[in-house]
């Protein structure tokens, strides 16, 4: 009986660790496309600008693309939508965001990068990305990427799509945490 | 409550049971919890197949005819989840109830009251399934794989229900599951040692390790897809963070295993049958064991090859081919061994061999066709299409459907008493077989074609084949109203069936008489 | 036609001969129209002929120990039940059988994944249920929507040739020029396949993901989407047409300058006035084409996922609700921003379509203007 006992609990105990493992696997993987660049996510924290060496030896063409998500009002474009840069240098792009509308609209932009694996080797010093950002009605702006390819880059990619979704999150708006970001951007 | 227990006493000491509504209500007697389980998947099978039937009558013609595109994904949503959910894996679960127990000379199963509640609480959760057809909005319609954010922010109110329900159908196959595994661990009779264990026994002691450790992750994932919809997390969803890949990862690998929990239980039964009617032993037992467990190692490392079009980089998508093609090589053990089996054995084709045949080759079918899906470059052009359709109906239906009904033939005798309608039973299984080619054979060809499945009308070039596809569906939803009239039939009576009712069988369910009393090895049989 | 419908007459005949017996027809993969896809037609056969190979001699042993060795014929049983030395034997050349498969896959999977750079490059973008496709080197954005007229779906018109598989604007390509397409989604996952071309790949919201092609001969190629996203899967198809490079160019100018009348026009029509009929009648025609498959040609919709628009308290009273919702969507629903994907004319003509229609006899006349100026924020409310 007690050797029964023992068993149910040790099942048990298994059923709740795979429910927790269930779970477990969102950060898990996180951590795994950190690595490997599985899903083409740059990261969501500024990396400090390295004094890299230039690799003048070859150019990478960079390709930006911005689309508001179909319900995000706003107009957001990129202010060029290619640029050719070395591996190393670091450069700053600007995209402009108008809010058409008459409310107040916040708007979160999700960045990728294709092919997934070269999100591994862009770096991004300043990003409108890492917060949301705010835009009252009628109002414009411009929101800079700082970035730079980093000269690791292997040979056969030449070619790096940058792309960022935006989408209106004004429901889930947190001024607080975003005010003291926003001083430390400024 | 009190009922219970009073039923208990009542049937530890005497060998006759209570009669009614609380014999059922109240059984604790796992030959009754198997049956119930039974009876149970054949009530979804047909209510399953129902819709299977509206599915191909609306593809039976190019154009929209009788169902509204909603109400068609609706069906092919809930048609999987009740074949999966509710009619195969109750069905195993229904055999194990009655024949390990038996098999391995215990009296009973280790939790008889777990085992009334993990059936009970099945109706229920297929009821708030069905139910949700008919509330405002419809039921989930998002494919039995509820990829998300279609399950999510675009999902209909019903969803909650369907998270629900999930979750029931989840923690009675884990009930079910420790059940087996307790009783399988700690109840064999004295000198049954682990290789000494039937094949079923051991094929269900691994689906059992399987459940209990992917039905969780279901459970995990639904509860996302859940806190996602209703409670603004986002896991799933790109705008805060999240990811809608992650969503295949987490349930593939749900998924994959739950693929082999539907199918090893059949390799249990399939290497019961053969040696029966070949009359000689399994070959390579031993092998058999290790092939089952490997399947069941792997079956964790391939699960996304259900996703090689998400975009994932070359290794992750090389990994994931090499090991889907190393399942091969167990699986193919297992048929091998099965030809040797009948090799130079003396074979009788009764009902029950003639399902295990037709099981063998069509199996193989599916998994040929299976190692054809692995292959990356060529998955790009089958994903998605009918010929995955087809692939996996190949594989559980007549793979792990043809081996219940297999199965149940076989035991049949030793349930009710009787031997079945041989005549019936064999114009049941040809009736199975031509139309069970005739509605999924087709399938390959209209899914290399260029046929992407889980949609409700199709361009002209695919309209012949489906006409024959429907055909073959409507033939072989009659075919198993057969089934059910020789079920009926043996019930009720028929020729009187011996404790051995097939001449090679071997095994403890058939040292006790046919039909096994309501309680057997009340005191452990000696194995030798 | 006449050529398949001989098929339903042969079916025996079709279950013995497979697939092969008719490569090149509508039973089999295509071979494509460009080498990455011959690559894979190849490679698919390569396989099936492998596998028929396993099949057939798995098969005939098993047949003939079922012809020989049955009871019936008086044969005694064999005892032996265990080799360790055909165990291994069959363990190891599956294992082989593999291994000759796996080269081939690998190399063709890598073939594929060529990152070098590309001539055109196209933004491919899903949503419920149509393909947005954006140029990235011109200045050429349109969406492509299903053309099958609604009768022929619902058999009140005879089917044409291309039924399901023709939409109002075709992506349009060059030949022998290595063609980028990024590819994401505005709300659920949805997957991009040509069959011709071999490309399959799921457009994920939030993600991009890339393919490429380089198509050898003209031509028109159809493909739909392949993912379950809803309601109206079965109805966004895809139509390629492959042009030699010389007409791409071509066309690409006359689009653009197409884009440009249009744009240049929306400023002319918001100094005009369009009247009650004229708006119907082109109201009609984009409301069946883009709000007919969810709120239902005769405005009834689907309710409670897709309300009705017959009667709607906002579609007959709520005039400026009424453009609110047709630019900026209902977020969290399925109802989209149309701002972006009907051009100023389009968008205008069915609001007045929707608060005319079916009995809605609003007689509101919604002008370009008003429904530009809440576009440019300057509406009242």
């Amino acid at each position: 009986m007690n050797a029964k006992q023992t068993l149910i609990g040790k099942l048990s105990l298994l059923v709740v660790a795979m429910f927790a493992f269930g779970y477990a696997l969102v950060p898990l993987y996180e951590v795994f496309c950190d690595i490997t660049g599985i899903n083409g996510k740059t990261a969501s924290e500024p990396v400090s600008a390295e004094e890299a060496i230039v690799d003048t030896s070859r150019e990478i063409t960079i390709e930006f693309i911005a689309r508001p998500n179909q319900q995000m009002p706003w107009v957001f474009k990129p202010e060029v939508r290619r640029m050719r840069v070395h591996p190393g240098e670091i450069h700053i792009m600007n995209y402009v965001a108008e809010n058409p509308t008459l409310r107040s609209i916040v708007g979160q932009a999700v960045p990728s990068v294709s092919p997934g694996r070269a999100a591994l080797f862009f770096h991004k010093i300043e990003c409108f990305c890492f917060t949301q950002q705010y835009l009252a009605g009628g109002n414009d702006m411009l929101m800079p990427l700082q970035f730079y390819v980093d000269p690791a880059l292997p040979a056969q990619y030449s070619t790096i799509t940058l792309s960022y979704t935006l989408y209106d999150v004004t429901d889930q708006w947190q001024p607080e945490a975003q005010d003291n970001l926003s001083e430390l951007g400024e | 409550m009190s009922t219970v227990t009073t039923a208990d006493h009542h049937d530890e000491h005497h060998d006759h049971k209570p009669t009614g509504i609380k014999r059922w209500l109240f059984t604790t007697n796992h030959k009754d919890i198997g049956s119930m389980y039974l009876i149970f998947a054949l009530v979804m099978f047909f209510i399953g197949g129902a819709m299977a039937m509206v599915i191909r009558l609306e593809l039976f013609q190019p154009g929209l005819q009788f169902v509204d595109p909603q109400f068609f994904n609706q069906m092919t949503t809930v048609h999987g989840l009740i074949m999966v959910f509710g009619a195969v894996m109750p069905a195993f679960t229904g055999l194990a109830n009655w024949m390990i127990p038996m098999m391995i000379g215990a009296p009973d199963m280790a939790l008889p009251r777990m085992n009334n509640w993990s059936f009970w609480i099945l109706p229920f959760a297929f009821l708030i399934l069905l139910m949700t057809l008919f509330m405002p909005g419809g039921g989930p319609d998002f494919g039995w794989t509820f990829y998300a954010p279609l399950s999510t922010t675009y999902s209909n109110d019903t969803t909650a229900l369907f998270v629900f329900s999930v979750h029931i159908m989840g923690i009675s196959s884990i009930m079910g599951a420790i059940n087996v595994i307790v009783t399988i661990v700690n109840m064999r009779a004295p000198g049954m040692t682990w290789m000494k264990m039937p094949l079923f026994v051991w094929t269900w002691l691994i689906t059992a390790f399987l459940l209990i450790m992917v039905m969780p992750v279901l459970a995990g994932v639904v509860t996302m897809v859940l806190t996602d919809k209703y409670f603004a997390t986002s896991f799933f969803d790109a705008a805060g963070g999240g990811d809608p890949v992650l969503f295949q990862h987490i349930f593939w690998f749900f998924g994959h295993p739950e693929v082999y929990i539907m199918i090893l239980p059949a390799f249990g039964i399939i290497s019961a049958i053969v040696p029966t009617f070949a009359r000689k032993k399994l070959f390579g037992y031993a092998s058999m064991v290790y092939a089952t467990a490997s399947i069941a190692i792997l079956s964790f490392l391939v699960w996304a090859h259900h996703m090689f079009t998400t975009g994932m980089p070359v290794f992750a998508l090389l990994f994931f081919m090499y090991t889907t093609m190393l399942i091969a090589v167990p699986t193919g053990v297992k048929v091998f061994n099965w030809v040797a089996t009948m090799w130079r054995g003396a074979m009788t084709f009764e009902v029950p061999m003639m399902f295990a045949l037709a099981f063998i080759v069509l199996f193989t079918i599916g998994g040929l066709s299976g190692v054809m899906l692995a292959i990356t470059p060529a998955d790009f052009q089958y994903h998605d299409t009918y010929f995955v359709v087809a692939h996996f109906h190949y594989v559980l239906v007549s793979g792990a459907v043809f081996s219940i009904v297999a199965a149940v033939y076989y035991w049949l005798p030793k349930w009710t008493g009787h031997m079945y309608d041989e005549r019936l039973g064999q114009m049941h299984f040809w009736c199975s077989l031509i139309s069970v080619n005739l509605l999924f054979f087709p399938m390959h060809f209209v899914g290399l074609a260029g046929m992407p499945r889980r949609i409700p009308d199709y361009a002209l070039q695919f309209a012949d084949f489906n006409a024959i596809i429907s055909v073959g569906g409507f033939l072989f939803g009659l075919s198993q109203l057969i089934f059910v009239w020789v079920l009926i039939k043996c019930a009720r009576g028929g020729e009187k069936a011996e404790a051995r009712a097939w001449e090679g069988a071997e095994g403890l369910e058939w040292e006790v008489p046919s039909p096994a009393p309501y309680h057997t090895f009340d005191t452990p049989p000696e194995v030798k | 036609m006449a050529k398949t419908r001989g098929w339903r007459w042969s079916l025996p005949a079709l279950l013995l001969a497979g697939p092969a017996y008719a490569s090149g027809s509508n039973l089999n993969m295509t071979p494509g129209v460009t080498d990455i896809s011959q690559q894979v037609y190849d490679l698919h056969m390569t396989i099936f002929w492998i596998c028929c190979a396993i099949g057939a001699v798995v098969f005939s042993a098993m047949f003939v120990s079922i012809l020989l060795h049955r009871k019936s014929r008086g044969v005694k049983p064999a005892t032996f039940h265990e080799s360790t030395k055909v165990e291994i034997i069959w363990t190891a050349i599956p294992v082989l059988i593999l291994i000759v498969m796996a080269i081939p896959a690998t190399r063709v999977l890598i073939a594929m994944e060529d990152t070098s750079d590309s001539d055109v490059t196209v933004l491919i973008t899903g949503s419920q249920w149509r393909w947005h496709y954006e140029y990235l080197d011109y200045d050429i954005n349109y969406f492509s929507i299903l053309a099958t007229p609604r009768g022929q779906i619902e058999g009140r018109l005879p089917k044409g040739e291309n039924y399901l598989l023709e939409v109002d604007r075709p992506l349009v390509i060059p030949t022998d020029k290595k063609v980028r397409f990024l590819m994401t989604s505005d709300d659920v996952i949805h997957s991009w396949w040509v069959p011709d071309f071999a490309i399959k790949k799921d457009t994920n919201p939030g993600f991009i993901n890339e393919a490429w092609t380089q198509v050898n001969e003209p031509g028109i190629y159809r493909g739909q989407c392949a993912e379950l996203c809803g309601m109206d899967h079965g109805f966004m198809p895809i139509v390629v047409i492959a042009k030699e490079p010389a007409d791409f160019e071509i066309w690409a100018k006359a689009e653009e300058e197409r884009i440009a009348e249009i744009r240049a026009e929306e400023q002319r029509l918001l100094a005009l006035q369009m009247n009650l009929d004229e708006q119907m009648e082109l109201g009609e025609r984009v409301y069946l084409a883009h709000c007919a498959a969810c709120h239902q040609p005769n405005g009834e919709g689907l309710p409670p996922m897709f309300p009705a628009l017959k009667g709607n308290q906002v579609a007959t009273q709520d005039r400026a609700e009424h453009i609110r919702v047709m630019v900026d969507g209902r977020p969290g629903t399925s109802m989209a921003s149309f701002a972006r994907q009907l051009s100023l004319r389009e968008l205008t003509s069915v609001i007045t379509y929707g608060r005319n229609a079916w009995g809605n006899d609003t007689g509101d006349v919604v002008q370009a203007a008003e429904v530009y100026e809440y576009m440019q924020g300057k509406g009242s409310n």
